[in-house]
């Protein structure tokens, strides 16, 4: 098991370093490039950076039987699975953040619509580590976890190991290694380094983890410039496909470009929680909504 | 007696746990009514307490409540912010945070929480958002304080599902499962205050919110409330904790309707 994830980092890295100059491409390209149906996908960005114009590509190239993996599921994910993209969500808190419910998501839970979804939950700390270890190439993730929580009885991926110095018993979950990581970006550089600042979430373990990773980017700078020798960056050599989209994040924000849309985050409660206004909205806003361009 | 200031019960539950909170906690806050009570300890009381959202943002101070769990409000008054993994790794398990705030839909005599189905998990009546952070929440803070709006359809005599361990079947029921820190330590509502039995480890009304009865508590309850032996009324709020508290939902108002 070990070794044919080793094989898969192994071949992963020569695919990225034979692709120069391939890496700027319009949002279209990247993810008729990156996304494939039943894939799994991996778009983060905790509260911020939500990549929402990626999302919104993947619902206009209608992508079906993905596997969604998200910590929060927020408003990108209610989209993608009222649209019928989805076969399973692997997820640790699915609700409009401050607001409620997220309806679409509740409504393929307990209805069916528009198809059955399977869940695999956790918790955020299993989330954080299990994508931890996918970016550290583990096999799983241990820590200190679920004591007294009834979600290990409901879900056969968490289980326990025994530390073998302590005998101390820990929790266990499989590493995240999604086929795919989406994430917004402040700025790319010419050479396709990307730069991210602010909540960072679980963005850099997500990328690490994944077999191809699509950025978007507020930006495009010929270099970053005096910065933290700390910032976070991801080298051109990690990322798959850069897509220019300013505003991408919408209605999350960009710390640095834009603020959270709230106004908006609660405008969806009453917009997600029928299926013929939401359909309407994807309809109006989404699918017939002219494509973002750029490269 | 001087005369009593108006206020809801919303307020006196949220001012009923900023008391609790004391300078040098470091606290994990969740979203709603621990945001606000937070906030209000900071703003009066407890102007070094160190305020920690999951979102990996370290000693924030915000102007405005977060609608959210990660507003760029938090980021750019913290002190500093890092990943999600270091956060639930270093900082919560590492056992760096001394207070964590609870809610749910469901809470039992035992304070344990649900936040993730109404009926079955397989086929909920009701899918909740789930557990997110409180099921590390419960077990590596120094100690968890909850609010939630007491009734009969919240505290309920069984759980439909235990997302959070409070005391679990009670006594020394966190122990045996290895948890070593004191769990629900104070349980604020907005009629009343509980605390653990020392030995059950059972919710028990220490304080009653003023103008509230023992019959208003036991209709709004779904299990038979038990009374500590010296039970004492909350002292109702002060004019500045009201003043406070509504200036910052006030401008937590304005700036979400014009963002």
């Amino acid at each position: 098991m070990n070794v044919s994830a080793l094989d898969i980092m192994t071949l992963q890295t020569i695919a990225l370093s034979k692709a120069p100059g391939g890496r700027f491409v319009s949002l279209a390209d990247a993810i008729a490039q990156n996304v494939r149906d039943g894939d799994s996908v991996a778009m983060e960005g905790f509260t911020h950076l939500i990549p929402f114009a990626a999302g919104h590509e993947v619902i206009r190239q209608r992508r079906r039987h993905l596997t969604l993996i998200r910590m929060t599921p927020d408003l990108i994910y209610d989209q993608l699975i009222g649209m019928g993209c989805a076969d399973k969500l692997v997820f640790s808190w699915g609700g409009n953040p401050g607001v409620g419910s997220l309806h679409r998501l509740r409504d393929a839970v307990e209805n069916d619509w528009p198809g059955p979804l399977v869940l695999e939950e956790h918790s955020h700390a299993a989330l954080a580590n299990a994508y931890e270890a996918g970016a550290a190439g583990l096999p799983c993730a241990i820590f200190r976890g679920y004591l007294g929580a009834e979600l290990k009885r409901v879900n056969p991926n968490i289980r326990s190991v025994q530390c073998p110095f302590t005998g101390e018993e820990l929790a266990a979950v499989p590493a995240i290694r999604p086929d795919v990581a989406i994430i917004h970006a402040q700025k790319a550089d010419r050479e396709g380094n990307v730069l991210l600042e602010g909540i960072v979430g679980v963005q850099k373990e997500a990328v690490l983890a994944a077999k191809r990773a699509v950025v978007t980017v507020e930006e495009l700078v010929d270099d970053f410039g005096a910065r933290s020798p700390n910032a976070i960056i991801l080298p051109s050599w990690t990322i798959s496909a850069i897509a220019h989209v300013p505003g991408g994040a919408h209605p999350s924000y960009t710390h640095g470009y834009s603020k959270r849309d709230n106004g908006f985050y609660i405008a969806w409660d009453k917009i997600a929680r029928e299926r013929e206004t939401f359909l309407a909205w994807m309809r109006d806003n989404v699918l017939n909504a002219s494509r973002q361009v750029s490269a | 007696m001087s005369a009593s200031l108006d206020f809801t019960p919303t307020e006196i539950m949220t001012i009923a746990a900023a008391r609790t909170l004391r300078n040098e906690d470091v606290c994990f806050v969740g979203i709603g009514a621990p945001s606000a009570a937070c906030n209000l300890a900071r703003l009066t009381h407890a102007p070094n307490i160190t305020l920690i959202y999951e979102s990996g943002t370290i000693a924030t101070r915000p102007n405005v409540l977060p609608l959210s769990i990660g507003d760029g409000e938090l980021c750019e008054t913290a002190l500093t912010t890092c990943s999600v993994p270091e956060m639930f790794r270093y900082w919560l398990q590492g056992g760096r945070v001394t207070v964590g705030f609870l809610g749910g839909a469901q809470i039992d005599r035992y304070a344990n929480l649900n936040t993730t189905v109404v009926g079955p998990y397989e086929k909920p009546s009701v899918r909740l958002p789930g557990g997110g952070g409180a099921p590390e929440i419960a077990t590596h803070c120094g100690e968890i304080y909850i609010t939630m709006a007491q009734s009969k359809r919240s505290f309920v005599e069984r759980l439909d599902f235990v997302t959070s361990l409070g005391h679990g079947e009670g006594g020394d029921h966190r122990a045996r499962l290895g948890v070593k820190t004191k769990g629900p330590t104070r349980l604020m509502t907005d009629l009343c205050i509980f605390e653990p039995d020392p030995v059950s480890r059972e919710m028990i009304v220490v304080s009653i919110h003023p103008g509230i009865s023992r019959a208003n508590i036991d209709a709004s309850t779904g299990w038979s409330v038990k009374y500590a032996a010296e039970v004492v009324e909350t002292p109702p709020p002060t004019a500045l904790e009201l003043e406070v508290l509504r200036d910052l939902h006030a401008r937590t108002h304005r700036a979400h309707a014009g963002s």
